[in-house]
């Protein structure tokens, strides 16, 4: 594993002054994210937070050289930038796909699958605040069972999709799941899709202070009851081969992760929910659980 | 045959955002509590750093004060989100409210 000393002697990619909110943790992510993957990276960004927050023409907070395309086309541009780079003959640089929840689970997961059954040379990263956030905090494909938003204002009923599973589908070579508060587990895990060929996925949650209703300065510890939960699990796929990370692996024992509520009660968006939301929503974690582990014990 | 250069290259014109800091102004405009560090009590691990989202957290590791160095925070960028308080191992960043030093400033 990365240790912390590593990341902090790296150079900052990221520069102060950007137009996030405070306490953004997709800023943050993506920090970790071009630490991890070094200078030699083109990104392409969909219409998304980072979008927003990179900066208004003619400035960026983004050193490395950023494509801002259409809401869906995040992974068939990046598909175009790899093929470029192919033919040109630079095996060296990395391609970053870098877009939201919306961006990937619902809107651009067309471009998305179809990169992937292409099985193109790229990293996608999916940083999901599990909702709108942007545009005012709307529903999407990624929002949890119960969490009110502006257009589920007494909490969403049904389940989310599960953007990772999805792409495991695809047999691709690398399949991930990561959170903003775990750096060193991100940092490792986008190391080792560096180094393979093909399409890799990682699904990043990042909570939003904002969207969420939690106050700012609680967002890494969010983040980190989240996993300690098990509402969001943390797992990689080398190959098709599923393995529980080790931050995850002793939440396998369902007495051993901290009751949902504590997760919850930080958050606005499931203030005065119906228990019978939030019953379904620690249904739907023990049945991804259920999923997930199972999956662990197929081997190729 | 080769292509020559010109023939090879095929561009775009577009407009381009070039890297800098402050691309929306000075953001410490936004802040209402300022993280205040009492470097006394600090004892460098930069945990602070590794969370900043901004980030505008940095080490100074020629300052005398420590062996280390010091710990510092540049207010012109810090919207004073508090993760660095919260997330303090030691509790030695205290969120001071902005109004406290109107007076300093002037």
């Amino acid at each position: 594993m990365v240790t912390t000393k590593e990341i902090l002697s790296s150079p900052e990619p990221i520069l102060p002054g950007h137009a996030a909110c405070a306490g953004c943790s997709s800023s943050l992510g993506l920090r970790y994210a071009l630490k991890a993957l070094g200078e030699n990276v083109i990104m392409t960004i969909p219409a998304c937070c980072t979008s927003v927050w990179q900066g208004p023409y003619p400035k960026s907070a983004i050193t490395v050289p950023v494509l801002n395309i259409a809401f869906a086309a995040a992974a068939s541009s990046a598909s175009g930038v790899s093929a470029a780079l192919e033919a040109k003959g630079k095996t060296d640089t990395t391609v970053l796909a870098w877009a939201g929840d919306g961006g990937s689970v619902d809107i651009g997961l067309a471009t998305i699958s179809g990169a992937a059954e292409r099985n193109d040379n790229m990293i996608y990263v999916t940083y999901s605040n599990e909702s709108y956030s942007n545009t005012g905090v709307q529903k999407s494909g990624a929002t949890p069972p119960g969490a009110r938003t502006t257009t589920t204002p007494f909490g969403r009923i049904g389940s989310p999709k599960n953007i990772a599973l999805i792409m495991w589908t695809h047999h691709l070579p690398y399949v991930a799941t990561a959170c903003t508060s775990y750096p060193r587990d991100f940092i490792g895990k986008l190391r080792k899709a560096q180094q393979m060929k093909g399409f890799k996925f990682i699904y990043l949650l990042a909570p939003c202070a904002v969207g969420w209703r939690f106050p700012a300065e609680k967002t890494i510890e969010v983040g980190k009851l989240a996993v300690e939960t098990g509402a969001h699990i943390l797992w990689e796929a080398v190959d098709g081969d599923i393995e529980l990370s080790p931050l995850s692996k002793k939440y396998r024992d369902p007495a051993k992760r901290k009751p949902l509520e504590e997760y919850l009660k930080y958050q606005g968006r499931y203030k005065g929910i119906s228990k019978e939301l939030v019953e379904a929503y620690q249904k739907y974690i023990d049945y991804q659980w259920s999923i997930i582990t199972s999956l662990a014990d197929i081997k190729k | 045959m080769p292509k020559t250069k010109e023939e090879d290259e095929f561009r775009v014109e577009t407009w381009i955002s070039l890297p800098s800091k402050g691309s929306a102004g000075n953001t410490g405009l936004w802040r209402t509590f300022r993280p205040v560090i009492n470097h006394d009590k600090c004892t460098r691990c930069e945990i602070c750093i590794l969370y900043c989202p901004e980030p505008c957290i940095t080490i100074d590791t020629e300052d005398p004060s420590h062996k280390k160095g010091k710990i510092i925070i540049d207010y012109d960028f810090c919207k004073g989100c508090g993760i660095c308080a919260n997330e303090c191992p030691q509790k030695c960043i205290a969120m001071v409210k902005e109004t406290e030093f109107v007076k300093e400033d002037e």
